[in-house]
């Protein structure tokens, strides 16, 4: 307060403290002004994300095959497909990045790491196959065409185009091909070579290869699954089955993911791919179905028997499991709903569910993430160990069958010694290369992996 | 002079703060969190999964958030509302916060007691084997009744 009657001295003082006060008070007020000023700003932000606003800038037609220019339109999914370049370690899968010194034939600076060294069985069990030469952890869909390209099997054994059909983006390019039918395009690209073929693509899969680019909506654009699954469903009683117009949206969830990520082979001089589904889809099943049409996908070198190889059957395990049969998707886990601002979209970040378990399993399973993350562990460490055991005693029945040869047996002595190799070695190859190490069907693995057993020991006694 | 001057400067400052902070509860329709309907809870977009699987749920004609997600006594009411309300405001304006969201302890015993205070009765015996500490929970065989999200 300022007195009248007081010394100057005071005055000052007093007038030094009023200032004061008003400073104090200016700057509290200018504080708080700011405060509420920027929680005003937030609050609009979050009503102006709430607005979900989508801009149409390119138009996209069923020719569009950059990835890019999809991008554009809907950059958030684009920026999680990009995404998939990422390499992390699980616990049992994953990729990790690994240098190596760039070639003329092969300029990869970085590669996965090699299961062949990893696990040097794998090279007893392929003997005299291209993938004993070159067997990598797969990384992501950002890779595939690119380690295809490169990978050393190219120059073990010549590969044919069909190998396109899901190592690319080849739904414009089978187009262009067939005149518009995509099933003339990949008839005529399954006969080229893989070097002919490999001119004719420029993505690994991108956009257009599961989306119809007008309504968005899934569409399978493979013609290996559309035959497959017509295949299927026929031994079924289910007669000219499309997916594109009889799926539901939850099963084209899984269905669009099932176009690849299965078990297959090359029939014939035309190298058509087929998906060997007409007895069912469990491994045993398509082993029938192997036995019945006799195919084989190379003779083996130590012990001369006609070898299947199996290849990522992830469609047929999940189909078996748990998961499949509460009506969850392949999507659901692998790219599930995750919320950017107020829009909740599918995360195109293709990856194992172990990474982002949060949105992945816990939108289901009300329990912490390390619960979760060991569950999961359990499961694949149980199979991991069955399959070690399984894998060691086909090893030993193909030394026995080589030691055999070589004292001299005939091959109809060891004819049937070689075909329990035969379905021993599909069988633990149907868990080994099924890329779930056991999570996407515990009990089927397990139950599949006793067979492969059981046909080790019994093509072991056959020789006694 | 001074005085007056000092009067007429701190009342700007204070009325600007108070109308800008008057403007914001506005705009951030802040008065409709002090009542029942639950279109409030669904302000900020966070509760919209919440809310689109009430309207579809059983509870819908029944009970609104409020119903089960606050106590039923005045002060238990509002001590809550402002408890969660202060929990979500931090955590909507600041982020960083799990996702999925999930339900706090605190919160969860609130709920338990809102299934009881209706269905109690045809409930009581299997409650009274296992009273206590380890209650028997709705929600873990019920989780769709409220809402499935």
């Amino acid at each position: 307060m300022i007195a009248r009657n007081q010394s100057p001295e005071t005055q000052r003082k007093s007038l030094r403290g009023f200032v004061a006060l008003l400073v104090a008070a200016a700057l509290f007020s200018a504080v708080a002004t700011f405060g509420v000023a920027a929680l005003l700003v937030n609050i609009f932000e979050h009503k102006q994300e709430a607005r979900n606003p989508f801009f149409r800038v390119v138009d996209l037609t069923d020719d569009t095959e950059d990835p890019a220019v999809w991008g554009k339109n809907f950059p958030l999914q684009y920026d999680a497909y990009l995404r998939t370049a990422d390499m992390t370690r699980t616990r049992y899968g994953g990729s990790e990045a690994m240098p190596r010194t760039p070639t003329e034939a092969d300029p990869r600076s970085v590669v996965a790491q090699s299961k062949l060294e990893e696990d040097p069985r794998l090279k007893t069990l392929w003997a005299g196959y291209a993938f004993a030469k070159d067997f990598r952890e797969e990384r992501g869909h950002a890779y595939m065409l690119e380690d295809q390209t490169y990978t050393e099997r190219q120059q073990a054994a010549k590969q044919p185009g069909t190998c396109m059909h899901c190592h690319a983006s080849v739904y414009v390019p089978y187009k262009k091909l067939g005149d518009g039918d995509i099933v003339k395009g990949f008839e005529k690209m399954n006969q080229m070579p893989y070097a002919e073929a490999r001119e004719l693509v420029t993505h690994p899969v991108t956009c257009i290869d599961c989306h119809d680019a007008q309504t968005m909506q899934l569409r399978i654009t493979r013609p290996g699954f559309l035959e497959g699954i017509r295949a299927a469903k026929a031994a079924q009683g289910v007669s000219d089955y499309d997916p594109n117009v009889m799926a539901t949206r939850q099963e084209m969830r899984s269905f669009v993911c099932g176009q690849c990520h299965v078990e297959y082979y090359f029939q014939g001089p035309e190298k058509r791919l087929v998906y060997p589904w007409t007895k069912g889809l469990k491994g045993d099943d398509i082993l029938a179905y192997y036995e019945e049409n006799g195919h084989k996908d190379w003779i083996h070198a130590d012990t001369g028997a006609s070898a299947l190889k199996a290849q990522h059957p992830e469609f047929e395990m999940w189909s078996q499991g748990v998961h499949a049969r509460s009506g969850v998707a392949c999507a659901d886990c692998h790219m599930p709903y995750k919320r950017v601002g107020a829009l909740k979209i599918s995360d195109h970040h293709i990856q194992s569910p172990v990474l982002h378990i949060n949105n992945a399993c816990q939108t289901c399973h009300k329990f912490p993430e390390e619960e979760l993350k060991s569950r999961v562990e359990t499961i694949q460490g149980r199979t991991m160990e069955m399959r070690d055991r399984v894998m060691d005693a086909v090893v030993a029945l193909i030394g026995e069958i080589k030691a055999a040869r070589a004292a001299g047996a005939t091959e109809t002595q060891l004819a049937d010694a070689c075909a329990l190799q035969r379905k021993a070695q599909f069988l633990l190859d149907f868990v080994e290369a099924e890329n779930s190490s056991g999570f996407h069907a515990p009990q089927e693995a397990a139950r599949i992996l006793l067979l492969a057993l059981d046909y080790a020991r019994q093509g072991q006694l056959v020789l006694r | 002079m001074m005085r007056g001057i000092a009067a007429v400067l701190a009342g700007l400052l204070s009325g600007a703060l108070s109308g800008v902070g008057a403007y914001t509860f506005l705009y951030a329709r802040g008065a409709s969190y002090l009542t029942d309907n639950p279109a409030a809870c669904a302000n900020c977009h966070v509760m919209n999964d919440n809310y689109n699987a009430w309207e579809r749920s059983s509870h819908r004609a029944v009970a609104v958030c409020n119903d089960c997600h606050t106590p039923h006594d005045f002060i238990g009411k509002y001590a809550t509302k402002a408890l969660n309300g202060y929990h979500h405001s931090m955590a909507f304006t600041l982020g960083g916060f799990h996702e999925p969201i999930a339900i706090t302890p605190r919160n969860r015993a609130i709920a338990e007691a809102a299934c009881r205070r209706c269905h109690g009765d045809i409930v009581q015996a299997i409650d009274r084997v296992h009273a206590g500490q380890n209650m028997t929970s709705c929600i873990r065989c019920h989780p769709s009744v409220g809402h499935l999200e």
